[in-house]
């Protein structure tokens, strides 16, 4: 209900919104898709990513190359950027799960290293640091333009409720209660006869397919690929988004990202270390608020939010 | 042999570095019985048991249930076969509440979209925490949460319990209640049972091991075990 009503809210804001928000709410819909993966790897299943950048990447160049380079129309590219990343989420996770803990964070932060020097690398191909544009005009699915701002935000919300649905879905089923569980105690969680390797890994292709949606997503929508989406402070938003709204609640994320991203807009008036503000709110968190801010609405008032 | 062995060790080893938790051991255990094991604190249950159902593996060593060589098998894979497991030391889903743990030991053995809340109900009213559903499991007081620890191992259904110290910290009349419970579902599967409260053992065991320094040193009946001359020099420290 909840969540159906957060849709609706943002059905209706499309209307009333300034021209400013509305497009910053678009490109936030987008961001808490990402996060949204981020969560099912680290707020339902435990598992701490420093890498998520490399997945959102997957996603943007895959769907960026295939445009670039074969001229394909961004409707299939962008289940080409899918699909790159849910591949490169499965290797890294037959990878990265054979480590727990903090071998796990680092080696997820190697892995997107990696990806990251490789798009620079591969200059000639993918414009290195500079990235490139995808045109205006070949931003569109079925006639429609995706680079107008009405038509962008139904498509950016289009993607949100379908991940949103998803998670919920997720969450709700069986193989969402088990992750929880091997959250709270993995052996126990083994000693109860499930295969916790097996779910885990799922957790991580399922959180990398999502971010690659968003970062396909956001290339197409706002037309801009490039390796600083690469970069480890990308990594660490994601979290921090997480983090801020709630870890395990469904739509933590998105308000987390909707905090985060209006706290960092004001802040810019007074200093452009974006970073730095991060910093701090990160520390705050986790001083005063491990829960996030969903997290504490259902502590107090909302017993059953998923 | 009379009844089918259930479960069987042959030259069951572990090693932590140089110590010799548990060493050589052979053990039979038959289809519906109940079976003590004791022994002073570091004999080596608990790694024994540890090593039957998949929570460490075996130095070397054979372990055979329900007639299949089980040695390599992952833990989840054995509890699938019919084992469960409870800890010694609690060890349940504490930020969840009472009935999510027992619905998750219910849920890995229940067909998919099977109906949980009957089973989760039953397991609950068997060690009387049907009360307490609602409560987040680490809220619970010790002893508590040594019963959801119980009802966590009834609600897997098993062919085999084993029960690591399950009434270390219950309460007098706690303990008389689970002798009653553990005879009820003794008709069904069979235990094993790791145990310090002796009146317990004598209350519930078919038969009694007796482990010291990792080896078996002892097994018989309780009568048996209580005239033995050995398993009394290893109680007193001899
Ligand atoms: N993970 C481990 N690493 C090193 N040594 C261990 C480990 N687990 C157990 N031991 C040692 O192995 C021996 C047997 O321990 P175990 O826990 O099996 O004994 P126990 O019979 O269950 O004792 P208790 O009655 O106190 O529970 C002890 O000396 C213990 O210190
Ligand atoms: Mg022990």
């Amino acid at each position: 209900m909840l969540h159906l009503g957060l849709i609706a809210a943002l059905v209706l804001l499309q209307f009333i919104l300034p021209a400013y928000h509305h497009g910053n709410l678009a490109r936030i819909m987008v961001l808490s898709v990402f996060a949204m993966g981020y969560n099912i790897m680290f707020g339902y299943a435990g598992l701490l990513s420093l890498g998520h950048a490399m997945f959102f990447t997957a996603g943007m160049y895959g769907m960026g190359l295939s445009v670039r380079l074969w001229d394909i129309p961004v409707g299939p590219a962008f289940v080409i950027g899918i699909f790159a990343a849910a591949a490169l989420s499965l290797v890294v996770g037959l990878l990265a799960l054979r480590t727990i803990g903090v071998a796990f964070m680092i080696v997820t932060l190697m892995f997107s290293q990696a990806v990251f020097l490789t798009i620079l690398y591969f200059n000639p191909i993918t414009r290195g640091d500079e990235g490139f544009v995808i045109a205006q005009q070949v931003r569109q699915i079925a006639g429609l333009d995706l680079s107008n701002p009405t038509t962008r935000y139904f498509a950016a919300l289009i993607l949100f409720a379908i991940c949103l649905l998803a998670v919920l879905w997720l969450v709700r089923s069986r193989a969402g209660r088990v992750l929880i569980a091997i959250r709270e105690n993995e052996e126990r969680a083994r000693l109860l006869g499930y295969d916790t390797w097996a779910h885990k890994l799922a957790a991580v292709v399922m959180s990398g397919t999502m971010a690659g949606a968003a970062g396909a997503a956001y290339g197409v929508l706002f037309g801009s690929v490039g390796a600083s989406f690469a970069e480890v402070p990308f990594s660490i938003l994601p979290l921090l988004y997480v983090l801020l709204g709630g870890p395990g609640t469904v739509i933590g994320p998105f308000v987390g990202t909707l905090f985060m991203f209006y706290l960092r807009d004001l802040s810019s008036s007074l200093t452009d270390a974006h970073m730095l503000v991060a910093g701090v709110v990160l520390i705050l968190l986790t001083l005063f608020a491990r829960r996030g801010i969903m997290g504490i609405v259902r502590e107090r008032w909302l017993k059953w939010l998923p | 042999m009379a009844a089918m062995m259930l479960l069987s060790t042959r030259k069951l080893s572990r090693h932590f570095g140089g110590l010799r938790a548990v060493e050589n051991v052979d053990f039979d255990l038959p289809e519906g019985q109940i079976r003590a094991l004791i022994g002073p604190n570091g004999a080596g249950k608990t790694t024994f048991v540890s090593m039957l159902c998949g929570r460490i593996p075996v130095s070397s060593g054979d372990i055979t249930f329900a007639g299949e060589n089980v040695t390599r098998l992952p833990a989840h894979k054995r509890i699938q076969r019919g084992m469960a497991y409870t800890f010694q030391i609690t060890s349940v889903f504490s930020d969840l509440t009472v009935q999510e743990n027992v619905a998750l030991a219910v849920q890995s053995r229940l067909e998919r979209g099977a109906v949980l809340a009957g089973e989760v109900a039953k397991a609950l009213a068997k060690v009387g925490l049907q009360d307490r559903a609602d409560q987040i499991a680490g809220d619970l007081a010790y002893g508590h949460q040594r019963l959801l620890e119980i009802a966590m191992g009834l609600g897997q259904s098993p062919r085999l319990l084993i029960l690591d110290e399950p009434t270390q910290g219950l309460s007098d009349g706690e303990v008389n209640d689970f002798i009653a419970l553990i005879k009820d579902v003794a008709k069904d599967t069979t235990i094993l049972l790791i145990e310090h409260n002796i009146d317990v053992v004598m209350a519930l065991a078919d038969k009694i091991t007796v482990m010291n320094f990792g080896e078996v040193i002892a097994e018989g009946t309780p009568q048996e075990i209580h005239e033995n001359a050995t398993v009394q020099t290893a109680y007193l420290g001899g």
